[in-house]
């Protein structure tokens, strides 16, 4: 049951790696906000090759914990919808699948962001 | 006037030379340093969340897609709350790409605008800030889907 965890954190912290380098090694400015928009990005088209699927079932939350596996998880949606309910389905698969994340996080940002106030 | 006395420099260089041969050479040891770094902060991020997920599939009997869902929304939550109280800036600042990718960094970077906009009010301080960095990751996301889902069909 617990065997699963050295794992996640092998592969999750060689995902965080590859934005480290993309962020430090390229001259061009990138942002952490291009890292964010480049590996949701790539995860998408991974995912829809089926290259991401082996990182899933060898890394578990590492894999799908980073935003890459944000994209994973639309693409795997959208390809499931689109099977089961043609273009309709193409559209609101990768939402469906998504959607506890983009809910929870815009409920919890929204609700933190009014609570706190910022620092200094 | 360069002084005489002084002994010859033993690099053949010009200080211009010099100071770019430095440039080159110091950021190396930083990248090797935020790099390791990267590598703990988000392995242990994602081992928290496999922890996570374990534990709702043995002590709420959740399946392991539910576990995984309910699991992911558990990390947003306290990557909201530690941006909140101050504390996920400093892992970012530690860990940079480790604490930017994984969800509670996404979830990082809607609040933190949001925080910072707030004196502009709760429609486009609070409301709008949200997305300046979500929106774009949204859009790029979820366009890329539909654009995959739409191939599947006609390849289908």
């Amino acid at each position: 049951m617990f065997n699963n965890i050295i794992p996640a954190f092998l592969v999750g912290g060689l995902i965080c790696v590859v934005g480290q380098l993309l962020m430090d090694l390229t001259k061009a400015k990138i942002t952490p906000s291009h890292v964010l928009v480049g590996f949701v990005t790539c995860g998408v088209i991974l995912g829809a090759l089926g290259l991401y699927e082996p990182l899933v079932k060898i890394g578990g939350a590492g894999a799908t914990i980073p935003l890459s596996g944000f994209g994973y998880t639309l693409a795997k949606g959208a390809m499931e919808g689109a099977q089961s309910g043609g273009l309709i389905g193409a559209f609101s698969g990768g939402i469906q699948a998504t959607a506890v994340g983009i809910a929870a996080a815009l409920f919890f940002g929204y609700l933190v962001a009014v609570v706190f106030n910022p620092k200094g | 006037m360069p002084n005489s006395d002084l002994r010859p420099p033993t690099l053949k260089v010009t200080p211009e030379e010099y100071k770019e041969i430095t440039k080159k050479l110091t950021p190396k040891p930083k990248v090797v340093k935020n790099t390791i770094l990267a590598f703990l902060v988000g392995g242990l991020i994602c081992s928290i969340g496999q922890i996570i997920i374990n534990s709702y599939m043995l002590y709420l009997g959740l399946t392991k897609l539910s576990a995984q869902i309910a699991g992911t929304a558990t990390l947003i939550f306290l990557g909201a709350l530690l941006t909140g109280l101050g504390v996920y800036d400093e892992i970012v600042r530690v860990g940079g790409a480790g604490g930017i990718i994984p969800v509670t960094g996404f979830a990082n970077s809607m609040v933190s605008p949001a925080l910072e906009y707030k004196k502009e009010g709760y429609v486009f301080g609070v409301g709008g800030k949200l997305f300046t960095i979500a929106g774009p990751i949204l859009v790029y996301g979820i366009a890329s889907s539909i654009i995959v889902g739409i191939i599947y069909l006609l390849l289908r």
